[in-house]
């Protein structure tokens, strides 16, 4: 039942925020934030059950809720948590609560529906974690797109409408294409048993010819793809970036491309171990190219969210990699990367928003020389860009190096060619810590340092990224007895 | 003709007697009001009549089935929310505004005869009926030279595409012997030395006339120009409630003749499909004017239609009925909300009457956008199980190629809605907003509105008792 109330009370919470801003702005923010920060505690209690008894446990799921919701078709409201997803939607709702907060002077305008829209997409991430039948996966992974087009088409800035439509189109196509993937699956499970079921447990080890599941796998993989973004698929996400606002950013870059990550961990290998297996060379092909392409891109960017949008697209490359590579050290990599790229990416994008805020403009050429007036905020700043290059004792570094590691063992061309991925990752970084705070102020901006509210945040995030460089134990325990239940996420 | 045989046919006998009832009280007194209560009244009563009704075949022509009966229910539903949307925006004019109730009543009746057809004489005495009330509707307001303009096209049309279709049956019955949809199966099934050269030409004109009433490509041309001429909720009757009509007898006729059973049928039907798919998306891109924007989306809706019609079986049936269900909820309510923009002087129609209305009317521009995703195929709304159950259909019998298209076209359509979407969320400059005066409000379209909106979410979330009864419907004609 607890797993019903992550979704519910955040749905509710939507609609009282939306109806509360009626009557002040203020309850409409407080109620967004308590709603987002309940969930954070439930999804921490379930935490802290699982570490003190999860072990025992045979079951697969930690908790589950199991109703019938479409009989005639074998749809299934199932919805289960195991270590994995537990992960995830601590990330989510951990940023949710950042996003929620970073809102709160930057979103003047439609604040009851901003809100309405920012929690109901969580709502749909969470949603995606926890599905086990693939028609509410599908329900949830779609749940997500109108709330994030209205947050980027209503509270963005110049090119909003373009960027919001492009990102409508890429999505909508590429889930569609995964709709039919999961319809082959669902009639060639009936073939094969005469049982009409959307179960993920029962579709696992659903006998298909290897033709079929290549393709099947492909209408998964492509989904997953757009939504990550991997080269060549990833043209929407600077557009969007450049257009959004901080918070959408967060969404957009942190929290979608983890749920694309999550679907292939969770989806691609298991339901097809072999197809996937043939395809890794390709897949990993392309992981290698977008991780140099974003490097290259980002490093050339005069907008600052293109820049951060770039440098995004090579780490979750990275993560594209660690999946693919086939084996556990680079999977536990992935997921290790996925959570550190959630909270780092995520921080330089307030980072940038911040600045925007302040200066009014996100050229880069126009920023230059601001550690004097703003030390605390620069210094942040600068913390993140080298979490972001790799720096060691930081969560980025523990997940590109088992990545790096984990691949060296199955292809070392490619390892060698994505470790010059983290190469690059320090030009862009250095540059733009040098470009915008470093240099002379020629303008010269006179502008105010870090606020409490931001302060509390962005130090949040950086004793959370030191915590998942110095102690990432608990992280992998919680995957690692994830996957024992789960032979199949191994593969 | 037993009482029994009368009983069965009281869905019908009711709306028939209200239709007189009204033109009677028009000629006692004229009153907007009455003539609108009555009129409420008789397609209640209709609708009620459902739920008991004795299942039966009346004569040859007639059959009244759970199939029958559940698009009974789903037309006189439609009516009903037209009927409820066309008030205020009739209040709003000038002219006798009664008959427009009556009109509205003996096309209804005419598409309930051919729901409930299983004959050739039936099939076109309906469509002809619904036909001749639709032209005077169309043109309810002939004083203008747009609704004119729309209505003689349609008359034109549809009398020659009438023309096709009792030539078309002519045919078929000069080598068949027979009107009746079951026997005409059972000779197709057991004759082998059929005369193809009068079975095919007849098959492909009764196609023409059904291909008219269903604007399907390459007969669609009428619909833009009569979808932007006809009065909105005229607009929402022909675009549900006589395209619903005609294809729950297109899939009676499939699937009893046994039509289905030809390759060649099915290959133009595939082809006509796809056409429709295409075509009514890709010109809707081209579109400013909202309602014509519609009448190309309700195009390729056609066309998905048909995509579920092939598929055909217990499948393919129940897919056919679902989605016909979701469009008639989404096409009204996006018909309500033009019906409610709607000024004295024309219809809102052009994009820039959306533009920024949310700003102005949040509530409309959420129930707007929440059909308008519902026509994409958006979750959370009857359109996205609609397509789900169409795609499901096809992939059941592995008709990718079909799927396939439907899936692009249907992301060329969802560009098309997020357009008008978009427009209502920009932010209007603030001198438009002052000058522009608010329509008069309309209580009873809100109250469609409001209602559509619940039953649009309810079909996409929690649908099991509909597809219940569906099935049981669908169930009764195979």
């Amino acid at each position: 039942m607890i797993l019903l109330w992550l979704i519910v009370v955040l749905l509710a919470g939507g609609l009282l925020a939306a109806l509360a801003a009626r009557s002040h702005p203020l309850f409409c923010r407080w109620i967004a934030l308590s709603a987002v920060s309940l969930d954070l505690v439930l999804a921490l209690v379930m935490a802290a059950q699982d570490l003190g008894f999860g072990s025992a446990g045979t079951n697969q799921w930690i908790e589950q809720v199991n109703w019938n919701w479409i009989p005639q078709s074998g749809i299934r409201f199932h919805l289960g948590l195991d270590g994995l997803s537990l992960l995830l939607i601590l990330l989510t709702l951990f940023l949710g609560v950042v996003s929620v907060l970073i809102s709160w002077t930057e979103i003047t305008k439609a604040i009851g529906f901003y809100h309405l829209n920012l929690l109901w997409i969580l709502a749909g991430i969470i949603g995606v974690f926890l599905s086990i039948d693939l028609f509410l996966f599908y329900f949830a992974w779609e749940l997500m797109l109108v709330p994030m087009y209205f947050l980027i088409s209503i509270w963005g800035s110049e090119r909003r409408a373009y960027a919001a439509v492009k990102f409508f189109l890429f999505t909508q196509l590429s889930s569609l294409l995964m709709l039919i993937a999961i319809l082959a699956l669902y009639f060639a499970h009936h073939h094969a048993t005469g049982v009409y079921t959307f179960e993920y447990t029962d579709l696992l080890g659903t006998p298909l010819s290897p033709h079929a599941a290549m393709w099947i796998m492909l209408g998964f993989f492509i989904a997953f793809a757009v939504k990550l973004p991997i080269f060549p698929f990833h043209t929407w996400l600077p557009d969007a970036c450049a257009a959004a606002s901080t918070a959408t950013n967060l969404l957009l870059a942190s929290l979608l491309a983890t749920t694309a990550a999550y679907g292939m961990i969770r989806f691609l290998f298991p339901l097809f171990p072999d197809a996937a297996r043939t395809f890794a060379p390709v897949a990993m092909t392309l992981a290698v190219v977008g991780i140099l392409y974003g490097a290259i891109l980002a490093f050339s960017q005069t907008d600052l969210m293109r820049l951060i949008a770039y440098a995004s697209i090579s780490h979750l490359s990275f993560v594209m990699l660690g999946i693919f590579a086939g084996n556990p050290l680079a999977l536990e990599g992935a997921v290790m990367t996925v959570i550190a790229h959630g909270i780092s990416t995520g921080a330089l994008f307030l980072v940038a928003g911040a600045l925007e805020g302040r200066m009014h403009t996100r050229d880069i050429g126009a920023m230059g020389g601001v550690w004097d007036t703003m030390p605390r905020l620069s210094g942040v700043a600068l913390f993140f860009a080298l979490a972001s290059l790799g720096l060691p004792g930081l969560g980025d570094f523990i997940g590109e190096f088992l990545i790096l590691l984990g691949t060296y063992r199955v292809n070392v061309a490619m390892a060698a060619v994505a470790a010059c991925g983290v190469l690059a990752a320090t030009f862009y970084a250095l540059r733009f810590v040098q470009r915008v705070f470093q240099g002379p102020n020629l303008r010269p901006w006179q502008l105010p340092d870090l606020a409490f509210r931001e302060g509390l945040v962005l130090g949040t995030m950086i004793v959370l990224l030191l915590w998942l460089g110095l102690f990432p134990e608990p992280v992998f325990q919680t995957f690692t007895q994830a996957a024992m239940h789960a032979p199949s996420l191994w593969r | 003709m037993t009482a029994v045989d009368l009983l069965a046919l009281l869905p019908l006998l009711l709306v028939a007697a209200t239709s007189i009832v009204v033109l009677v009280a028009v000629a006692v007194g004229r009153n907007h009001t009455v003539a609108f209560g009555l009129t409420l009244a008789g397609l209640a009563a209709g609708f009620w009549s459902t739920y008991f009704v004795p299942l039966r075949q009346v004569t040859a022509l007639l059959v009244i089935d759970r199939y029958a009966l559940f698009f009974f229910g789903l037309i006189l539903a439609a009516s009903f929310a037209v009927a409820l949307m066309a008030y205020g925006y009739l209040e709003k004019r000038e002219g006798n505004k009664e008959e427009f109730y009556i009109l509205l009543l003996v096309a209804t009746l005419g598409a309930m005869v051919l729901i409930a057809s299983s004959h050739f004489a039936t099939l076109f005495l309906g469509l002809e009926v619904l036909s001749v009330a639709l032209y005077a509707l169309i043109a309810y307001f002939g004083d203008r030279p747009l609704p004119l303009e729309a209505g003689v096209k349609y008359l034109v049309l549809a009398a020659s595409s009438s023309a096709f279709l009792v030539f078309g049956i002519a045919l078929v019955y000069a080598d068949l012997g027979t009107m009746n949809f079951i026997q005409a199966a059972h000779l197709l099934a057991t004759n082998t030395d059929l005369n193809l050269g009068l079975l095919l030409p007849g098959t492909a004109m009764i196609v023409t006339g059904i291909g008219f009433k269903l604007a399907l490509v390459p007969f669609h041309m009428w619909t833009p120009d009569v979808y932007q001429g006809a009065p909105a909720p005229v607009t929402a009757f022909v675009a549900t409630v006589s395209k619903g009509g005609m294809f729950a007898l297109l899939l009676r006729y499939f699937t009893q003749s046994g039509m289905g059973q030809f390759a060649p049928v099915l290959l133009v039907f595939s082809i006509i499909a796809v056409a429709s798919m295409f075509t009514g998306n890709l010109l809707a891109l081209f579109e400013n004017n909202v309602k014509r924007i519609l009448a190309y989306s309700s195009i390729a809706h056609m066309g998905y239609l048909l995509v579920a019609l092939e598929v055909g079986g217990a499948l393919g049936a129940s897919a056919v009925a679902f989605y016909l269900m979701a469009y008639f909820v989404m096409t009204l309510g996006a018909f309500a909300v033009v019906t409610l923009l709607s000024g004295q002087e024309r219809d809102a129609d052009q994009l820039e009457d959306y533009r920024g209305l949310f700003w102005r009317r949040p509530g409309i521009a959420l129930a707007f956008t929440a059909m308008l995703l519902s026509l994409a195929g958006i979750p959370l709304t009857a359109g996205f199980l609609g397509k789900f159950y169409i795609v499901a259909a096809g992939a059941a019998v592995g008709a990718w190629v079909l799927i396939l298209i439907l899936v692009i076209t249907s992301t060329i359509g969802l560009f098309c809605y997020l357009r008008i979407v978009t427009a209502m969320y920009q932010q209007p400059p603030a001198s438009a907003l002052a000058a522009e005066p608010l329509p008069r409000r309309a209580p009873a379209a809100i109250l469609v509105l409001a209602m559509l909106l619940v039953v649009l979410v309810w079909l996409g979330v929690y649908p099991t008792a509909f597809v219940n009864v569906i099935q049981s419907a669908t169930r009764s004609l195979i």
